[in-house]
Order: structure tokens, then sequence, then C-alpha cells
């Protein structure tokens, strides 16, 4: 691959352009319906992280650093644990650590399950942020020294 | 019975996936066989009825793998030999599966043992309890009984694992939280001393 252009082919790009959008949509679907439907947060923050990856491999590093840099996965990062921290000591605040807090609703509905909805939306917020910063340093990191280092390794 | 031999067969093989991860010269093809085994335990996760973890185990293993394979491509000329005994390496897996082996029969492993800490007999988790089982109802079917009532949610492990255990989960996030925190730390660019400048010249952390 020549140096001028960064990224993969144009059929691995507009494929990208294309699926990108409906895999972070299925992420945050399934960490919405986790109380509802096998998921959970954890896993959509993974599928989320994944649609960020792809659009990194597609477009190369020199494109995604003008959509997310570490900086940005720091913030969401520690935004998402704070987030959910705040969701326990709201149950504190009424009853018990991790007390349910919210109204319970109805079963089986996408308003249901109390404070559950909003565990695993910061715990998606929070693993999606984290992977894909966790992506980020890896593969922008080129050792400077020791014996990892060679001098004609920059791609 | 016929699901006993697929996660037998299963089993198989994630260990000729695991054998050809370790023994393979080439990193790439390490890397590969891993994620197949990673693939092997997620469908074994399915056909034991456990579909959250086995999504999970499916997305992480992407994530590993695309995330190994980008790191490993950018640095294959560094990939390092070492030369294992091949009789070494048997020796520590054969009693490595014959102390897991023994622990899973002390405790009553097929049969299912008497008394609260025996393993459940195959394929009937702790979770799933019927009159007459061996192993006494604790919390869990306490959990199960009392899930979509007491929390409104109708998948019960979404229920355990953030309302009644919540406090565990959140260790869970802390270790996740400590574990990007620590690549981030290792891997970082700022802040780093220039590792050819000439003495005098270099930056103060």
């Amino acid at each position: 691959m020549s140096e001028r252009r960064t990224g993969m082919t144009s059929i691995v790009m507009n494929t990208t352009k294309l699926v990108t959008g409906l895999i972070a949509v299925f992420g945050i679907y399934i960490a919405l319906t986790g109380h509802i439907s096998p998921g959970g947060g954890f896993a959509g923050g993974v599928i989320l992280a994944a649609a960020g990856v792809l659009v990194v491999l597609a477009f190369g590093g020199k494109f995604s650093q003008r959509l997310v840099t570490e900086s940005h996965t720091h913030v969401w990062d520690a935004a998402g644990a704070a987030g959910f921290l705040v969701v326990g000591l709201c149950g504190y605040f009424t009853g018990g650590f991790f007390m349910n807090f919210v109204p319970l609703g109805k079963v089986h509905k996408l308003f249901s399950g109390g404070m559950i909805p909003l565990s695993n939306l910061a715990i998606l917020v929070k693993v999606g942020a984290g992977l894909l910063g966790a992506f980020l340093a890896l593969s922008a990191f080129r050792p400077t020294s020791g014996p990892l280092h060679k001098p004609d390794m920059e791609s | 019975m016929g699901l006993e031999w697929m996660v037998l067969a299963l089993i198989g093989y994630m260990v000729v996936a695991a054998l050809i991860a370790v023994e393979a010269s080439d990193l790439l093809s390490s890397v590969i066989a891993l994620g197949a085994a990673g693939f092997g335990l997620s469908i074994i996760n399915l056909l034991l009825g456990a579909p959250d973890l086995a999504l999970t185990q499916v997305v992480v293993e992407i994530i590993s793998v695309v995330l190994l394979v980008r790191v490993v491509l950018t640095r294959r000329d560094t990939s390092v030999q070492t030369h294992r005994g091949a009789l070494r390496t048997a020796v520590v897996m054969l009693g490595g599966g014959l102390i897991l082996a023994a622990a899973f029969f002390a405790f009553g492993g097929l049969t299912g043992g008497a008394g609260p800490e025996a393993v459940p007999p195959f394929g009937q988790p702790v979770l799933v309890h019927k009159a007459g089982d061996p192993v006494p109802p604790g919390a869990a079917a306490a959990y199960v009984e009392g899930a979509v009532k007491q929390t409104g949610s109708a998948n019960a492990v979404m229920a355990i694992v953030l309302d009644y255990r919540g406090y565990d989960t959140m260790g869970e996030a802390a270790i996740i939280f400590i574990a990007i925190m620590g690549v981030y730390t290792i891997l970082r660019r700022v802040g780093r001393s220039k590792p050819h400048a000439p003495p005098g010249k270099e930056q103060t952390p």
C-alpha cells in the first residue's frame, strides 16, 4: 500500500459506509433491550466498539483522527463509569446501594426493569469507548526504542 | 444424550484449536486458531442454554481477533522463536488435566454429590431447580422465582447481574476501567522523553 493513500481499497470503504451505521444501531439496540432479550450493556458496547474499529481499519488512522481520538474515548470511558456509579448512588439515597429506585413498569415493555436499562446504558458507553480507545492506542503505537524498534516500520 | 456428544465434539475441536494456537510457528496462524477456539466455546454456551454469554463471547472473540491480527501483522518481523520440548508440554498438560478431573470427580462431578458445595449434575444448571434434586435450592431459587416480580426485567440474567448483584457488576466495571487505563498508560505518547535526544535536551516529565 502506498504512503499517500491511507486505508483499504474502495470496495472495503464503500461496504464500510453501508454497514457501519447498522452495526452501531444494532449494538445500541442490544444494550437497550438487555432486560427483555439476551444481550446487555457489555455485548452492546463491544458491538459499538466494533463499528468504530471497522471505520478505523477501513479508512486508516489519518481519517479517523478527525472523527475520534484517544482523548475523546478517555472522556466517554470515564463518563460511562461515573454514570454507572451515579445509578448505584441514586439507589443508595433511596434505600440501599444499587437499590432499584425507578418504577418497575410493565414486564416485556421497553421502559421496564427500573434501573436496569440505565445501568445497561452506562455500561454501553463505558465498554464501547474503552475498547475503542484501547484499539486506537494499540494501533497507533509504534515502538521508538528497544528490541521491537524498526526504523522502516512506518506503515 | 445428543447434547452431551455435541458438547464433547466441540470440546475436542477446541482442544485441537488450542494446540495449534500454542504450537504454530506463524503468529497469524496462532491468532486464527485462538479465534476458532473461542467460537467453539461460544457455541457450547449456546447449546447449554446461555445465550447472553454466547453473544458476549462471540463479539469479544471478533474484537480480540481483529485487534490481535492488527497488532501481529504490523510487527510480523518481530516474532520470537522459542523452542519448547514436546515432552514437557505434554507432561504439563496431562498433569493439569488430571488435577482438574480429580477435583471434578471429588465434588461429585457426573452424578451430582450431596451437600451445598457439590457440583450439580451435567446439563442441569443451579438456576433450574427441580423437586428431587440432590443440590438444595439456595439463593438461586429465590432469584429465579422473584426476578420478574421484584425487578420487572423479563431477562433473569440481567435481573441478577444488574439488580440483585449490582455491586459485583460495579467491581467488574472497575476491573475493565483499570485495565484500559493500564493500556493508555503503557502505550501513551505524551510525556515520554525522546529516546535518542542528546543529554541536556531531554524533556522532564
